[in-house]
């Protein structure tokens, strides 16, 4: 299906271009590992992929293609899943060479981003100025496309499916809105250094990792929480959203007493230090724009949920991470919300019973609780039942619909995302993007739905214009009437979709009516 | 006869004879649409408590001058409250004509002060106390006593208000483009629905977009000969005025922005801004409805209220009681409504915020038995163990 001949041709076309196809091209080699399995046995020689495994590909990894097909015929469910859990540190080949956001420091492109709007707001030309500052804004956006384009193509080619899956999550639970401030610049930095490396690992240093990120800070107003200048906003959600939940046993006091850890944990953009009190100099702490300024944080004593908090600087952070992360409420509120992502709307308490004792038994292991789930007998009587959100919707049908040839330019898939409401990046309250089928198959969003079958079912849409102004359209057509279709997706299809497909006029259609089929709906 | 009399006597009269004979329309005010402004609005600063020296000291940065006293300051509504003067040319004319009443201390005894929470609370309507039915927001419960009202949500999602048994539409309306999807095409893709859970949302959302395309054809053709047209949410409001007139009787949309922690300004700013859009928006709906303004209620409400006391970056965070508007063409408005209190340090929700004196269920229902004459039965269905509290809006 997905030829070495087919790749190998396609690429040196892209070596020229631009920023996206630099990406496009770094992800080749990945797309290759990823068929290794399926060209040493020829399809033909095994039985196709079941009905079951079918869906459970479907739930493991962002949708299924030939080379996942085929790696999951290779390996069996079992050693499938714990390559899914234990990945191998991302490949050396995937870089993003040419983009911003992967290129240069977080620190040192806020501060250059900020140098230019610094010098645009002291233009004195009317004209001027208004071009400037409308640059500036472009150069935001920018960033944050490109950064959003990396990581759908990540979900589209990294072998690294759950990994991948597990990003997203994590960055819809902690998570933070690219409109404000200046967060466009930082919302790549955010998923690529505070998330992605820990999205198997610890829940703790996660938690820590997501304090300690300037994206956070400024998106829940914590750089202006300082002593006698207390804000709440990020010590509420903090134990809300991020891990006790909201009927996790915390009383508005203990939001007070939080609020209190917190102050000084900010930000710093400039290149100057500020001056601190001599006899607290030693305590002054800066990493990147990460800033903690003893000046503006309270020294007294806390109590926070019934603990005593010694008031002693930057250590109360961690002490407090510790103390909400090995809570009994975070260990349930944690594991239900892994399993309504991964199992049901509403997940069979005994399984999250299951996944909280595992949690709380390996100190926040997110890998263990997910083994837990997945071989579990809920997660396999749940297969198929899971209705789409938006992300997986658009990335399913364009890993089925260019099976094994990579796009070059994920734009329109960020164009799609944002016509059904799932942008990423743009959810702008914290608590992130509902994860059940009544936040996202209402009427309307089912007609959106529909249209965007119909641009991705219709033509390449622009995935294989590679962006730049010297860039050539590479010919492409979807082709969802694979091999992996016929053996295996046409056995699970309804009679009254196969009888759609079948009144079909042309192979758009055919792929239009695929994408908007019942079926295509749920994972 | 004027205006206000005619109010006056239709108020006293069974509205159905009133304007049944003027506007040839079957009954009481039946049109409902509800604005949920989401992220807690600062109604203090909204609605200004003028009478109180305490407001003056708790929010040195951020209070909105006594009438009369600066350029910018607040605009007079009666001896105790003024409103926000960015509201001087849509809301405060509408006011002066009795159309809008406001309901300070208003809304629910949640107290979780959570966004999240709390509109969750809020919308489902149910008592606070034992466990939530997720799947059944007041206004379906209020659409499915009435039956043969036709219930929309403005939205991209469907809202926890309106889900439930009633089958309820959704299409935001912020913008609109042709439709890809022909029509032969819609009935293939709804036929392999058919026999599935998503049959009617399907079928349903094919059938509303032709219907918007059809009602939004004058619109579009005036866009075409190059009117003007509104921005932001007054286009999203005279677009929704023109459904609600043509066909739907109770709707829901939402408004964001209101979760003003930081640098909220005052007279002028961010709060500013946002309630001088929303109040475009809202007297374009009053503008639109035309003829059917008279029967239309229109209620904006908010999770909570902020913290009576500015913070210290020269916002205000959570807080609990807020201030519910009630607008119409046939309302009793001109007045600020329901159980108040002079605000003083002591008289402040947990010497924070400010307190819930009339429950946002109580008074609803007080509306919802006026507007559709429910009977204590049908009531108590839409909210179950509460009472409606009659505060005069209608």
């Amino acid at each position: 299906m997905i030829g070495r001949a087919n790749v190998s041709s396609a690429a040196p076309a892209l070596r020229a271009s631009s920023g996206l196809l630099l990406v496009a091209l770094a992800v080749l080699p990945l797309v290759g590992c990823e068929t290794t399995s399926s060209r040493q046995i020829q399809p033909a020689e095994r039985s196709p992929l079941g009905r079951q495994s079918l869906q459970w590909l479907e739930r493991v990894t962002w949708g299924a293609n030939t080379a996942s097909a085929g790696e999951l015929l290779d390996l069996g469910e079992e050693r499938f899943l714990e390559r899914q859990l234990y990945p191998g540190a991302a490949p050396s080949t995937f870089q993003v060479a040419a983009l911003d956001v992967g290129q240069r420091p977080l620190d040192r492109l806020v501060m250059e981003l900020e140098q230019q709007r610094k010098e645009a707001d002291a233009m004195t030309d009317d004209e001027q100025k208004k071009a400037a500052q409308q640059a500036y804004q472009q150069a935001l956006t920018r960033v944050a496309n490109e950064a959003a384009s990396r990581s759908l193509l990540r979900d589209l080619y990294s072998p690294n499916q759950l990994q991948e899956q597990l990003t997203w999550f994590w960055f819809n639970h902690f998570n933070v809105f690219l409109y404000k401030g200046n967060l466009r610049a930082m919302v790549g930095d955010f998923e690529e250094h505070a998330i992605r490396p820990h999205a198997l690992g610890r829940f703790r240093d996660l938690l820590i990792s997501t304090m300690r990120h300037p994206a956070m800070l400024r998106y829940l107003d914590n750089e202006q929480n300082a002593v006698g200048h207390i804000n709440e906003n990020y010590a509420r959600e903090l134990m809300e959203l991020h891990t006790l939940g909201v009927n996790g046993g915390y009383a508005q006091r203990d939001v007070q007493e939080l609020a209190r850890v917190l102050t000084g944990l900010g930000i710093n953009a400039s290149d100057k230090t500020p001056n601190v009190r001599p006899q607290l100099k030693a305590q002054y702490v800066r990493d990147g724009l990460f800033e903690f300024n003893p000046n503006r944080h309270d020294y007294g004593d806390k109590e926070l949920l019934g603990q005593r908090i010694r008031g002693r600087g930057l250590a109360e952070i961690d002490e407090v991470a510790q103390l909400l992360a090995r809570h009994p409420s975070t260990a349930q509120f944690v594991s239900r919300k892994l399993a309504v992502y991964f199992v049901a709307d509403d997940p069979p308490k005994p399984l999250v019973e299951r996944m909280a004792a595992t949690f709380q038994g390996s100190d926040g292991d997110i890998a263990a609780t997910l083994r837990t789930m997945f071989r579990s007998p809920e997660f396999a009587a749940s297969l198929g039942g899971k209705f789409k959100d938006p992300v997986h919707y658009v990335v399913s049908a364009v890993r089925f619909a260019y099976d094994g040839k990579p796009i070059l330019n994920a734009l329109p898939m960020i164009n799609w995302l944002n016509r059904l409401g799932e942008p990423l990046y743009g959810r702008p309250t914290p608590d992130g993007y509902p994860l059940t089928q009544t936040a996202w198959a209402s009427a309307g969003q089912m007609t959106a739905r529909f249209e965007v079958a119909k641009l991705i079912g219709n033509s390449s849409a622009g995935l294989f214009k590679p962006s730049g102004p010297d860039a050539v359209e590479q010919p492409a057509f979807p082709q969802m009437a694979s091999a992996l279709y016929y053996e295996t997706v046409a056995q699970t299809l309804d009679p009254s979709t196969r009888q759609a497909l079948d009144v079909a006029r042309s192979p758009q259609e055919w792929n239009i009516f695929l994408l908007a089929s019942p079926e295509f709906m749920y994972r | 006869m004027n205006r206000r009399q005619l109010l006056a006597l239709s108020a006293a009269l069974p509205l159905a004879a009133a304007y049944g004979r003027l506007y040839a329309v079957p009954s009481a005010p039946g049109k409902l649409l509800v604005v949920f402004l989401r992220g807690g609005y600062d109604a203090t600063n909204f609605l200004i408590p003028v009478a109180s020296e305490f407001y003056y000291e708790a929010r040195p940065n951020i209070a909105i001058r006594r009438p009369g006293s600066a350029p910018n300051a607040a605009l007079a509504l009666d001896a105790n409250w003024a409103l926000h003067p960015s509201l001087r040319e849509t809301i405060y004319p509408m006011f002066l004509q009795g159309q809008v009443a406001f309901v300070p201390f208003c809304g629910t005894d949640d107290l979780t002060r959570s966004h999240f929470e709390t509109q969750d609370s809020l919308e489902l309507g149910q008592p606070l106390e034992g466990s939530r039915d997720f799947q059944s927001g007041f206004l379906n419960r209020l659409t499915d006593v009435l039956r043969g009202r036709q219930p929309i949500a403005f939205t991209e999602q469907l809202p926890l208000i309106l889900r439930g048994d009633k089958d309820v539409p959704n299409m935001a309306l912020r913008s609109l483009g042709k439709p890809g999807i022909d029509s032969r095409q819609s009935a293939i893709i709804a036929g392999m629905y058919q026999r599935t859970a998503l049959a009617s949302p399907v079928k349903q959302g094919f059938g509303l977009r032709d219907e918007v395309m059809h009602a939004m054809e004058p619109e579009m053709e005036a866009a075409n000969r190059g009117a003007i047209t509104a921005k932001g949410f007054e286009l999203e409001a005279r677009r929704i005025a023109t459904l609600m007139a043509e066909k739907f009787d109770i709707g829901f949309v939402d408004v964001g922005g209101w979760d003003t922690h930081v640098g909220e300004g005052g007279a002028t700013g961010y709060l500013a801004g946002r309630l001088d859009e929303l109040g475009r928006g809202l007297c374009a709906i009053a503008r639109e409805m035309g003829a059917r303004w008279p029967e239309t209620v229109l209620v904006v409400i908010s999770e909570f209220g902020r913290t009576f006391r500015e913070n210290g970056n020269r916002g205000t965070d959570h807080g609990h009681g807020s201030v519910y508007w009630v607008m119409g063409g046939a309302i009793k408005g001109g007045r600020i409504a329901g159980d108040q209190v002079d605000l003083t340090p002591a008289t402040l929700f947990q010497n924070r915020d400010y307190p819930v004196l009339n429950d946002y269920r109580a008074v609803f229902a007080g509306l919802f038995a006026r507007m559709y004459s429910l009977n204590s039965t049908q009531l108590s269905q839409v909210f179950p163990k509460a009472s409606a509290k009659e505060i005069g809006l209608l």
